[in-house]
């Protein structure tokens, strides 16, 4: 598969969350503000791109009965890592983030990954890979976290947009349901748009 | 038969290959509106019947009417007793149609907002127009208390019928009650105005609680804050059309009479918030007794109009009694349990509208396993 491609079709055509259905989970959680949401999307990124990096190095010598494990320990590890680095460079978002960084390790994105394509693949294309699918998955939850955040508070980044013109905020944007609606809309719009993604 | 030859002489602009052809649902909406259109289905399984959709609607509108009416001059009547210096002493018209006009805005707001949506949708994708919104448009303003700002009307009516409605696939595909769902985002997503202390204001500045928040503060072996004929009759305040359980039993009377709503699910709603209230009030958990529950709040209004709704509920008998008696008992269970929500009949409808597939699923497949049986032991 060609570079470039390999790099925007995780973005649009077949993203993780709105395409494949996966990550839910975390986009309902951290979606409440931007900011965490940006957080989340790109410590997913990081840790995709590198466990990915890493499992397609590891591939040639690695016998099969025993990849999960490996790859447990490797993603772990990564996971590890950003928590550490969050809670000592970005401790309030780390706070607001709480479980969900170490949740990571369960996003089926990241294994997801490294099974279907970082097994069967040399390092570069696998680390392209991660990045460009840790970033659709990022691209969604930033998305969503804008309508919530500017709907619900009123604020995009903890700025004051909205109240200063008397905007009453909506509460139901601050919960999850919301969240989950609002992913529904984005894969309406990306639905209609994209015919070859309709069932017949 | 003027108005007849008109839609005659304007109709081939609006068929196919006509200059307004992509206007066809809405012409195709206001002309079966007027007339019975003369044609008939031509296949697959149907019923003869002189009753086609629109004409069940009107019927339950027409039973909307009392509840209504009765809601305009309560709001009028309230403002007087809080003190409204220009209704101090207003006769029944003055009082009625000083509420007819706080009422008024409110239904417009959720007839156009949501007629709007479902044109559109029925033209995007060349749909008949349903005319399941009729009544929503009516319900809405109903179920909401009267002072509830226009743009949250509006809003709450376009969530309703884009996110409980079209996505479904339209009218009769819907899962939840669209009516309902709509109160239900008001009340989430702006719950200082739909609820608590300040949401009962008739009067420009005058802010009162509802009964239903009064009851939940009440303390044992004091008065009751409203007599039982007052919460019979409805002079007490309320959402608009919640208040009267009087006209809503006229209501129930007409859609009982001409076949539209199940008694089943009525009686069962009613039995199963009885059933919950007596049980309550034997373990000593709530103060009053169980049949001023059906009396207050929306518990009626909820047991004959949104219960009843027949695309939400539960479709086999047995599941109708399940259904029903699940909803008053969990309405009652809300409110006593609950302190958060005063109100449970919401809550408890739009859960079992989830709930409604899974009980009928159970019912067919317990009437299939009984007549295998059946068969076995002929054999």
């Amino acid at each position: 598969m060609k570079l470039s491609k390999n790099f925007t079709n995780p973005l649009a055509a077949n993203n993780p969350v709105i395409v494949q259905i996966l990550g839910i989970c975390s986009a309902l959680a951290v979606t409440v503000k931007l900011e965490p949401a940006l957080v989340m999307g790109l410590s997913v990124t990081f840790v995709c791109a590198f466990s990915n990096l890493i499992m397609s190095l590891l591939r040639k010598g690695l016998p099969s009965r025993i990849r999960i494990i490996v790859q447990l320990v490797v993603i772990a590890t990564l996971v590890i890592v950003v928590d550490q680095f969050l809670r000592a460079y970005m401790y309030e978002v780390s706070k607001q983030l709480s479980v969900y960084v170490g949740l990571i390790i369960t996003n089926c994105i990241v294994m997801g990954r490294v099974e279907a394509f970082a097994l069967g693949n040399k390092p570069w294309d696998s680390f392209v890979d991660g990045v460009a699918n840790g970033l659709g998955y990022a691209f969604i939850l930033v998305l969503v976290a804008f309508f919530r955040e500017l709907l619900g508070s009123g604020t995009l980044f903890g700025i004051d947009i909205l109240n200063r013109f008397g905007y009453v905020g909506n509460s139901l944007m601050l919960f999850p349901p919301m969240a989950l609606i609002i992913i529904g809309c984005i894969i309406w719009v990306h639905r209609s748009l994209n015919k070859d993604l309709q069932e017949k | 038969m003027g108005l007849r030859k008109f839609v005659d002489k304007i109709k081939p602009t609006f068929s196919e290959g006509g200059k307004l052809s992509f206007l066809h649902s809405t012409f195709e909406g206001f002309e079966t509106f007027l007339f019975v259109p003369n044609t008939t289905t031509a296949k697959g399984a149907h019923i003869r019947d002189c009753n086609d959709i629109k004409r069940v609607m009107i019927v339950v509108v027409l039973a909307l009417i009392p509840t209504m009416l009765f809601g305009m001059y309560n709001v009028g009547y309230q403002a007087q007793l809080s003190g409204c210096p220009e209704l101090a002493d207003a006769g029944v018209m003055a009082l009625f149609w000083y509420g007819f006009l706080k009422v008024l805005p409110t239904i417009i707001v959720s007839y156009v907002v949501g007629l709007g949506i479902e044109f559109t949708f029925a033209q995007k994708r060349k749909h008949e127009i349903n005319e399941g919104f009729l009544v929503t448009g009516l319900l809405i303003p109903l179920v909401m208390p009267v002072s509830t700002p226009l743009w949250i009307v509006a809003l709450s009516t376009a969530f309703a019928v884009i996110i409980g409605k079209e996505v479904f696939g339209g009218t009769g595909m819907n899962v939840f009650n669209p009516a309902l769902l709509a109160r239900a985002f008001a009340f989430f997503a702006y719950t200082p105005q739909m609820s608590g202390e300040k949401v009962w204001y008739t009067v420009d500045g005058q802010t009162g609680a509802t009964a239903l928040e009064q009851l939940s503060t009440y303390e044992a072996g004091a008065e009751l804050p409203y007599s039982l004929s007052d919460a019979f009759f409805g002079f007490m305040p309320g959402s608009v059309g919640e208040t009267s359980t009087c006209a809503i039993l006229i209501g129930a009377a007409i859609l009982l009479f001409t076949g539209v709503a199940s008694w089943r699910i009525m009686l069962s709603v009613f039995v199963g918030g009885l059933a919950f209230g007596y049980l309550f009030d034997v373990a000593g958990m709530t103060e009053f007794p169980a049949y001023y529950h059906l009396l207050v709040g929306g518990f009626a209004f909820g047991a004959v109009f949104m219960a009843t709704d027949p695309v939400t509920s539960a479709q086999t008998n047995t599941g109708k009694w399940i259904y029903g008696f699940m909803v008053g008992a969990l309405a009652i269970l809300i409110r006593v349990v609950n302190p958060a929500y005063p109100e449970g009949m919401m809550l408890s409808i739009l859960f079992m509208n989830a709930l409604a597939p899974l009980i009928d699923y159970f019912v067919v497949e317990r009437n299939i396993a009984r007549r295998k049986k059946l068969i076995k032991n002929v054999k």
